[in-house]
């Protein structure tokens, strides 16, 4: 087995296996997601403390463990870019970041629209809620960073540093249930103990979060080969492609 | 089956607000990232079209 690794590290040839991976996991989230929320709404008996509000759970865990996972692979790919020094890696950095917060947006708008009917309020200085902010902000600030520095490779390294520094607050949000005994629940479900959810529930949740997952690799395809077009403009390869790169 | 009636189903159970809130938000949210992303996409690809015809407007 004569594998070369290294293949595919390159912008050139990342380029069009990216642009052949795009629809697989493309059709990959919809089918999870059209299946998921078949569970959610149609098998997934109603809950007979929260009624049908509980619901709002088969989008929201999933968005909230894709918002904490897309950082730490982003951080992970930027501290690839910055010890390696390999282009792609930085590009793939940059190519989660916006998806990424998405995700803790919507981990908390959907986190806002439960909390109303459940908790009575649409927002509370939680641990876990304040962390998930604070995550949504360092996203931001990433991005920000980034698009102020004119210079790819200058951009990739003070993002890099950014997203590592960071990256102490995930364990923070993932933990803060426990550490801190404030208004979010405690995980549904953990390592090393059952899940206490119906396991329809639990089904449905499960399938919405692998739909979402597939989503969020797909998205990160797209925009990385946006960014390696961006960046690879006036490389041969680019202009070979022929406007209408495969 | 869960719902009895599509207006059950739109209804849920009262908390119709809170939950389509989260769906519509989400599947809009998702909608539009596809969107820009595939207009970037086709965006560059056209640019790159241009300047590879006449490699004197490419910076």
């Amino acid at each position: 087995m004569a594998l070369n690794w290294f293949k595919y590290s390159s912008p050139q040839t990342f380029y069009p296996l990216a642009g052949r991976l795009i629809p697989v996991f493309a059709v990959l989230a919809a089918v999870l997601g059209a299946v998921g929320l078949y569970i959610g709404f149609f098998v997934a008996p109603t809950d007979f403390q929260q009624g049908e509000a509980y619901r709002i759970i088969f989008i929201h865990v999933p968005a909230a463990w894709m918002s904490m996972f897309i950082y730490l692979v982003m951080a992970g790919w930027a501290a690839f870019g910055l010890i390696l020094n390999t282009r792609l890696s930085s590009m793939m950095a940059t190519a989660l970041a916006p998806t990424g917060a998405l995700m803790t947006f919507l981990a908390l708008w959907t986190g806002s629209l439960w909390g109303k009917p459940m908790w009575g309020t649409w927002w509370a200085w939680d641990a876990r809620m304040t962390s998930e902010l604070i995550l949504l902000f360092l996203y931001i600030g990433f991005m920000a960073l980034q698009a102020s520095i004119d210079d790819p490779r200058r951009a990739d390294k003070a993002g890099a540093i950014l997203a590592l520094v960071g990256a102490v607050n995930v364990p923070i949000i993932y933990f803060s249930v426990k550490w801190w005994n404030t208004l979010h629940q405690g995980s549904s479900i953990s390592f090393g103990r059952s899940p206490s959810m119906a396991s329809t529930m639990l089904l449905g949740m499960l399938v919405m979060a692998l739909a979402y997952w597939m989503y969020c690799i797909a998205a990160a395809l797209m925009r990385v080969r946006s960014i390696i077009l961006e960046r690879e403009r006036n490389a041969q390869w680019v202009r070979d492609l022929k406007g209408a790169p495969a | 089956m869960n719902w009895g009636s599509l207006d059950a189903f739109l209804g849920m159970g009262g908390y119709a607000v809170y939950v389509w809130g989260s769906y519509v938000a989400s599947a809009v949210a998702i909608a539009a990232e596809v969107i820009l992303l595939r207009r970037r996409h086709r965006t560059l690809q056209a640019q790159i079209g241009r300047s590879s015809r006449n490699p004197e407007s490419l910076t």
